[in-house]
């Protein structure tokens, strides 16, 4: 009995554990379903989506970063230039203590209190991520001093790289300005521009002068390289290569060896000057002293440094030529004299007699002449010729000032002038609906009086005096001025040549002539500015100016001895030679120089003597600059 | 001679789930060698784990049932007695406590209860198989639960779960009343709240986090899952090719020769590689449910059914882990990653499972 129950059970039991193997069984394949469907929704669904982030995980683009364009003066002197050193750079985020790791490396590499600052400043403006330079220009020595013991500075790294150099430094800063790391406004302007994938990998950009209104020549195009990592980042092979393409070289209109011998012949005195081809627009020389040394920038300037410029009572770091803007003074009488002769205001024989000081019919204001007592009799001629102001207030006065101003407009005087470098301001040529709409006021007789001989209300900068002058000398036929005169291919060819257009003022050719005249004997005996072309072997057609820098009291009188040394007047001399053949025209500025005769025409002349006779007046400063305490 | 000599050797040999075995273990050694950069240094190491497990599996093959039978309580005594001192005295690795030093070397005692807890579990049930009763499946799970616990809190979580599926496996297959296991799994689910407070690590945690949306945090837990689909997904239909999956190459797959080398398998030979392994798994498995459905004792039927739903599980979790829908738990792929223990472990299992069907034939006959 017992038996058979257990026979029963074993049976039963044995229906019981396949029923229970079955579900056993259904289960497995269940799960099994359920595998299956997801290698097919990953594979076969998904596919795609995930063979993307396979690539992505795999490749990554890296930027190969153009040469940067050279930058030359018209006779193949270089200006800027790129030679490759190394440089120390900190990734901050990899590095732990910051301080403590750059004492380390300083027994390591000479590191300066001045790299210290400029580093700090450099964080600030920075983000982690992006590696920093401590150190530039590491020695060979260094270089391998460090290489050696890597392994305590996880984080830091030495970089070969191309550095920007401007050989002839202050001489230059102004034109070529400089490079400097790109920071978050460029970023911007880079993504508003759509170049910002050209700068991949670029760490600078054009700030100032050529650099930055030639950045897109210099730059050039970036090259990708496209490199299958690991998942470390280290790349293993490089899977295809776009070259990059170097930036453009440009050659400019300057002559390095005019500009420095412009320079020196500032002496010690702050100021500007402009030289002009007149037959074509070429800038020959672009000098605002004093400069500074553009090649503390290119990393970011240390504060120290930076201090010293910003606040110096020089201004170096004012771009005179585009930003100064001065009273014109006496320069502004040739075009006023013209203006004169263009709506018949004055003949050329017409004469006034002077009795030093112009009024008003109903005035007593007297406007005074600089010379005490007067010139005496004064046509056109003399009046260029001896600065008489008692004729030009007169003129003024009958010309008016809306017709002065829209003949002076044509020069170039109240607008820019089209350079080819960003910033340029454009001075100031009042008008009766300038001074309503600016001060809200009626305009005065007596503004126009003023505005005779170039003082009140007019501005100019340096460049639009030159370029007015250049205008002049060219009979009227004005070339908008230039800096570039050639943009050359990458290996040479393929340059295109910078030729603006001619615009024809239509001046008469004998009022032309006559004030051509008058500006001869400007720098002859009897004229303003004699010392200017005393010995030259070839005629110089100039005037000067001066330009106050403190209203003198009616009735007083200006004593430069009386005044301190930067509340003098400025000075100026516009030129050009050989007069009847014009091949350069200029404008000069010495800043508290007083007199434009003695201290602006000397500069003027030892500028012409260079370029039509290739004289050189004392040993040349040598090519290089010797260091960087120069420009102090 | 020869001829008898290979026939008694086979004897207690099962052809076909041998078959299905090898060839398992010969796609072990063709991914490995892909895993692993083409080193045969590791492709040898594997090949000899390979021989070593067989090696077992022939002996415990031939072992009588009886034999097994008799190690079940000892090597469970043994096996909690280990886990106990790796509680108190085992050496910390990675943050968790799962190797004994015995002098000559470090063991991993939670590997043997692989084997140790459904056979104990089996052995209890053949003793009262006459008289079972309600308490007889409590004490049954007693004895589960207590090794899961002490591995769970080692924590090895993986293990823990490996564990606790092939002692339930034996629980069900006893015919565990469906009514209790209705109890189980709504306490189960009750208890899981405090479980995620109290008894989860934070990192076990994360990895279930990570597994509903592993793109929170993609180079921390979540990269694992990641890159393992990424690896399956653009692996597509036919695969990049046999040492051409970039993610394994490239370094992005983390521990590609062991818990992950599913993803190099899919990668590299895609879903139709897949379809070919999950028929060869299914293939030892079906293997595996005839020979318990053909079991003569309770305790071989249970044994049987345990091992071969057991290694379903490894197989499912594993695959699944790599494709992103269970939580990354440290489980070998059976039979494919690299590793000797896990290797030995499995083979143990067949090696009964094969006793268990040759020696019946044998005492049919």
């Amino acid at each position: 009995m017992k038996r058979h129950v257990e026979l029963k059970n074993h049976q039963r039991e044995i229906y019981y554990f396949r029923m229970r193997l079955a579900l056993g069984v259904g289960f497995v394949l269940a799960m099994l379903v359920i595998l299956l469907g997801r290698f097919v929704y990953l594979q076969v669904v998904r596919h795609e989506y995930f063979s993307t982030m396979a690539e992505n995980n795999r490749i990554s683009v890296v930027p190969i970063v153009p040469n940067r364009g050279l930058i030359l003066d018209r006779n193949g002197v270089v200006l800027a230039h790129n030679y490759s050193g190394y440089t120390l750079e900190i990734t901050p985020s990899k590095v732990g203590d910051l301080e403590a790791t750059i004492n380390a490396i300083a027994q390591v590499v000479d590191i300066q209190p001045k790299d210290r600052k400029r580093f700090k400043k450099l964080l600030d403006e920075s983000h982690d991520f992006e590696s920093i330079p401590i150190r530039n220009r590491l020695s060979d020595e260094e270089v391998a001093r460090f290489a050696a013991q890597r392994y305590r500075f996880p984080g830091v790294e030495i970089k070969a790289r191309l550095f920007r150099e401007y050989p002839l430094r202050e001489d230059t800063s102004h034109l070529i300005g400089y490079i400097g790391r790109i920071n978050d406004d460029d970023i911007q302007q880079l993504e508003d521009d759509d170049q910002l994938a050209n700068y991949r990998g670029s760490d600078y950009i054009g700030k100032s002068g050529i650099e930055q209104s030639y950045e897109k020549q210099l730059h050039g195009t970036t090259g990708f390289e496209q490199v299958e990592v690991d998942a470390g980042g280290r790349g293993v092979r490089v899977l295809s290569r776009t070259p990059p393409v170097s930036g453009n070289s440009l050659q400019l209109t300057l002559d390095a060896k005019l500009q420095q011998i412009a320079v020196q012949a500032f002496g010690d005195y702050r100021g500007a000057l402009v030289a002009i081809d007149p037959n074509n627009g070429e800038v020959l020389a672009f000098v605002s002293k004093p400069g500074f040394d553009p090649n503390l920038f290119i990393d970011g300037i240390d504060s120290d440094s930076w201090d010293a410029l910003n606040n110096s009572p020089d201004v170096p770091l004012l771009n005179r030529i585009l930003h100064g803007q001065y009273p014109p003074g006496s320069t502004i009488k040739p075009f006023i004299a013209l203006a004169g002769l263009h709506y018949g205001t004055r003949s050329p024989s017409y004469a006034i007699n002077d009795p030093g000081y112009f009024m008003l019919p109903g005035s007593s204001h007297q406007y005074r002449d600089w010379k005490k007592g007067g010139h005496g009799r004064v046509d056109m001629f003399r009046a260029i010729q001896q600065s008489c102001d008692t004729y030009f207030y007169g003129l003024a006065n009958d010309m008016g000032i809306d017709n002065m101003h829209d003949f002076l407009a044509q020069f170039g005087f109240g607008k820019k002038t089209g350079i080819d470098m960003e910033g340029e301001l454009s001075g100031l040529l009042p008008s009766e609906a300038w001074k309503q709409k600016r001060y809200n006021q009626k305009w005065y007789a007596g503004d126009t009086v003023s505005a005779g001989i170039g003082q009140g209300y007019d501005l100019v900068t340096p460049l639009q005096l030159a370029f007015a002058t250049a205008t002049l000398a060219n009979d009227g036929v004005a070339y908008r001025p230039h800096l570039v005169r050639e943009i050359e291919g990458v290996d040479g060819h393929g340059g295109q040549l910078v030729q603006p257009e001619a615009i024809d003022l239509h001046l008469k050719p004998e009022d032309v002539a006559l004030v051509k005249r008058a500006m001869i004997a400007v720098t002859q005996p009897g004229g303003t500015a004699v010392s200017a072309s005393a010995g030259a072997p070839y005629l110089i057609a100039g005037k000067t100016g001066t330009a106050q820098v403190v209203t003198i009291k009616q009735g007083e009188k200006y004593d430069a001895s009386q005044l301190s040394e930067r509340n003098r007047d400025h000075a100026w001399f516009i030129a050009f030679a050989p007069a009847d053949k014009p091949k350069l025209a200029l404008a000069v500025l010495v800043e508290n120089g007083g007199h434009g005769g003695s201290t602006a025409a000397p500069i003027a002349r030892k500028v012409f003597d260079y370029y039509l006779l290739g004289k050189v007046p004392k040993p040349l400063p040598p090519q290089q600059g010797t260091g960087e305490a120069e420009h102090d | 001679m020869i001829r008898r000599l290979g026939k008694r050797f086979m004897l207690h040999l099962d052809p076909p789930l041998l078959a299905g075995l090898g060839l398992l273990t010969l796609a072990s050694l063709i991914v490995l060698y892909s895993a692993s950069d083409q080193s045969w240094l590791q492709v040898g190491k594997q090949f000899l784990n390979i021989l070593v497990a067989f090696g077992a599996l022939w002996l415990v093959a031939n072992m009588p049932l009886h034999y097994l039978l008799r190690s079940a309580v000892p090597m469970y005594v043994l096996g909690m007695a280990l886990l106990v001192a790796v509680a108190l005295f085992g050496e910390i690795s990675h943050g968790a406590r799962r190797w004994l030093n015995i002098g000559v070397a470090t063991i991993q005692p939670s590997e043997l209860m692989k084997i140790a807890v459904p056979l104990m579990m089996a052995w209890y049930f053949e003793k009262h198989e006459a008289t079972l009763k309600l308490r007889n499946y409590f004490v049954a799970a007693l004895l589960l639960l207590l090794p899961v616990a002490l591995i769970a809190r080692q924590p090895d979580l993986g293990t823990a779960v490996l564990i606790g599926a092939s002692g339930f496996y034996v629980l069900f297959l006893a015919g565990l009343s469906w009514r209790v296991m209705g109890v189980l799994f709504a306490g189960a689910l009750a208890s899981a709240p405090f479980a995620w407070k109290y008894l989860l690590h934070d990192y076990q945690k994360h990895r279930i986090l990570m597994l509903l949306d592993p793109t929170q945090d993609a180079l921390g837990k979540g990269y694992h899952t990641i890159q393992g689909m990424i690896a399956v997904g653009s692996g597509g239909f036919l695969g990049k090719g046999y040492l051409n999956g970039t993610q394994t190459h490239l370094d992005f797959l983390p521990e590609r020769t062991t818990d992950f080398i599913f993803a190099v398998y899919s990668e590299e030979f895609g879903l139709l590689g897949n379809l070919l392994l999950l028929a060869l798994y299914l293939f030892v498995i079906a293997r595996g449910f005839i020979i318990t459905a053909n079991a003569s004792t309770y305790f071989t039927r249970l044994m049987a059914g345990s091992i071969t739903l057991t290694f379903f599980t490894y197989a499912f979790v594993n695959m699944g882990m790599v494709s992103g829908i269970l939580p990354v738990v440290g489980v070998p792929l059976p039979l494919i990653s690299y590793g000797g223990t896990s290797m030995l472990t499995l083979a143990l299992g067949f090696g009964m499972l094969m006793s268990i069907y040759t020696h019946k034939k044998l005492v049919k006959t």
